[in-house]
């Protein structure tokens, strides 16, 4: 925002130096939607930041996505160069930060290199996954009958599988791989976001606003799509942040038993699985991968709390 | 119709009808039950026909004449249409045949009763870990809400929830078996035990107390202690958040007040009255944690090389055994189920207000 540039005189409600942003984000009155929107923004943030556990949340993926941005720039050795003069040397050694691998590999670029994998991971499921039950519970809801009940039905089927098993029988069938891997996860972490959105669906559906808008002619996908499908968004959002940490460590679960990303490629979990066949002698092989797991899983959990915390009203307290 | 015919002849139509009604709930539950049974078949047919591998090479080789492959493709069933295939494999599942394991060559069914036992040992000595800890752990977080030890076990709980199961597995390993040497490291039994006490219920702890063998038995806890603490220290996680979260609702209440106004000593109030009363939503989180470590399992019994369904699912998956995949997961797909049910159905019968 530019706050001192304009000439000519600001709007009464636009910001004026620092006291007077901040009284413009903290109005009761706000005078446009725009405006309301800042201060829900601004209020969130605040009980949010006044949390120093999501905060903490916040640095670590703040972090990871800065590591993963500049992996390049930031690994100190070739990922996937091997150096079997070199390999299986401690933490410190000849500068390896963490050490080399059973090849000689640098397992601190490793590390590094592997942050863009398991954000790539986190991104793609993220992405896919709850536009999906979205879809799924909105259309359920929002038709209810016959819809509703296949629709529901086939979502608790899903919900039926524990997530790690059905993924694993799904990679088992579609070959291993990180794209498969990814899809597997995708496929198995839907139902929930699709009971969330139904039950959104339900509590919104009879709303006036609604008739209005199918008074004035509106499809119905159109108002699916338009009305109730922004609505369900807020309660989505958290769930995924939720969810971040358990995507990354099926993600990893998988890489752990070979069948997600494939060697050479730098995932963690395949890194720990590596590390096993040293564990007693040389330890550093597969815990260097596992603190990066627990580390940024613990950050999207954190996050995700502090979110939840100051975003949704009727979980205060626990 | 028929229903008011038998009530003219016995006279007493109205008994019957409300023993129907009664029956109503039950009816639905099979109902739904049935088709979540059939929607699990339907998924495992599903991916069992995404399945790149051709089925009938797996059995005939890639070598097999023309006719004999033919064969194959006849008797397995692949000629008939899709839906066929799947009314007859529901048929198949419904005998007990899950088909069988091209590793073991064994029927995949028995396969997975010989190895269900140890699944069920390590899930059980984990759950009562986790109950035992996370219950009082979480109840002290509930009474010291806000302070250091409600912070204390809020932060642990969030590291169980962080921490990839396998790794901690083996840190686990690293630490306690092969640095400090407390406890005996991956299997069941040390290799000269195996097999010496004869098989009962195939839970080891169990066999050899019955068998009166103290040896065997503790060699048995040092093999389990590690991974059952591991896997415990999930259900911890979860079952003191769930405490944790109901103790507050309770202790919040009047009748709380109440007991305390009469004088009653704090510690009664709390354990007895309190906790009381949040035992019936507990039951059902314990339950829902059981069958969650059936899922941590897989992970868990791969680091530990524990004999269980989990390590059977990925030794099989390693070798492409599909038969055996898909059993499995039918299997932990039941389980899975059966455990929703039953804490569903627990809830409705033990607590009246869940009406």
């Amino acid at each position: 925002m530019s706050k001192s540039k304009t000439p000519l005189p600001p709007p009464a409600d636009a910001p004026s130096g620092a006291g007077g942003l901040r009284a413009w984000l903290e109005s009761e009155t706000p005078s446009s939607a725009f405006h309301a929107r800042c201060v829900q923004l601004w209020l969130g943030w605040l009980k949010f930041a006044a949390n120093p556990l999501a905060l903490t949340g916040l640095a670590i993926i703040l972090f990871l996505v800065f590591v993963a941005i500049f992996a390049p720039f930031l690994q100190t050795h070739d990922p996937l160069a091997q150096d079997l003069a070199g390999r299986l040397l401690p933490p410190g050694a000849k500068g390896h930060l963490f050490g080399t691998d059973g090849l000689g590999r640098d397992i601190f670029s490793r590390v590094v290199a592997g942050s863009r994998i398991t954000l790539y991971i986190v991104a793609l499921v993220t992405i896919t996954a709850p536009l999906f039950g979205l879809l799924i519970g909105t259309v359920a809801g929002y038709f209810g009958g016959w819809t509703d009940t296949i629709l529901m039905r086939f979502t608790d089927i899903i919900l039926a599988f524990p997530k790690l098993i059905l993924a694993l029988a799904f990679v088992a069938a579609l070959g291993p791989g990180i794209g498969n891997a990814i899809l597997a996860i995708a496929i198995t972490s839907w139902p929930p976001y699709a009971r969330i959105a139904r039950a959104e669906t339900l509590t919104i559906r009879k709303s006036d606003f609604i008739f209005a808008s199918r008074l004035q002619g509106a499809s119905s996908a159109r108002i699916v799509a338009q009305h109730v499908m922004p609505l369900c968004m807020s309660s989505l959002i958290v769930r995924v942040t939720l969810d971040m940490a358990g995507i990354i460590l099926t993600a990893a679960g998988l890489g752990f038993l070979g069948l997600g990303a494939q060697p050479p490629m730098p995932e963690w979990g395949a890194m720990i699985s590596e590390g096993r066949k040293f564990l007693l002698d040389q330890w550093w092989v597969a815990t260097m991968p596992g603190l990066a797991i627990f580390t940024v899983s613990l950050g999207f959990n954190l996050l995700g709390d502090g979110l939840r915390d100051a975003l949704d009203p009727r979980s205060g307290q626990s | 119709m028929s229903a008011q015919g038998a009530g003219k002849q016995a006279g007493g139509g109205f008994g019957l009808l409300s023993l129907l009604s009664r029956l109503r709930p039950l009816l639905n539950l099979f109902t739904s039950l049935a088709v979540t049974f059939i929607g699990l078949l339907a998924i495992t047919f599903f991916i069992g026909r995404v399945m790149p591998i051709d089925p009938v090479i797996s059995v005939v080789g890639e070598r097999a004449p023309r006719e004999v492959y033919e064969a194959a493709y006849k008797a397995m069933g692949l000629d008939k249409p899709l839906i066929v295939q799947f009314a007859l494999y529901i048929r198949d599942v419904l005998h007990g045949d899950l088909g069988k394991s091209l590793l073991t060559s064994h029927p995949v069914l028995e396969d997975i009763k010989r190895v269900v036992p140890a699944t069920f040992e390590l899930a059980t000595v984990a759950t009562i870990l986790g109950v035992i800890t996370g219950v009082p752990a979480g109840v002290i977080a509930a009474v010291k809400a806000g302070r250091w030890p409600d912070h204390l076990i809020r932060i642990m709980g969030l590291i169980g929830y962080s921490v990839p199961v396998f790794w901690l597995g083996l840190m686990g390993l690293l630490l306690f078996y092969g640095k400090l040497g407390w406890v005996s490291g991956p299997g069941r039994l040390d290799i000269f035990y195996d097999g010496v006490v004869p098989q009962v219920t195939g839970m080891i702890l169990i066999d050899s107390l019955l068998a009166g063998d103290m040896t065997i038995f503790r060699n048995a806890i040092s093999h389990i202690i590690l991974p059952a603490v591991m896997l415990g220290y999930y259900s911890l996680a979860y079952i003191s958040r769930m405490t944790r979260s109901f103790m507050l609702e309770q202790l919040g209440q009047e009748y709380i007040t109440t007991a305390r106004v009469k004088g009653m000593s704090e510690r009664r109030v709390i354990w007895r009255h309190a906790l009381g009363n949040v035992m019936v939503p507990l039951i059902t989180v314990i339950a829902l944690s059981y069958a969650a470590l059936l899922e941590g399992s897989v992970l868990t019994e791969t680091v530990f090389a524990w004999p269980g369904l989990g390590f059977y699912i990925t030794t099989a998956l390693v070798s492409a055994d599909m038969a055996a995949v898909l059993g499995g997961t039918v299997v932990v797909g039941m389980v899975f189920v059966g455990l929703n049910l039953f804490s569903d159905f627990l809830y409705r019968i033990v607590d009246p207000r869940a009406k």
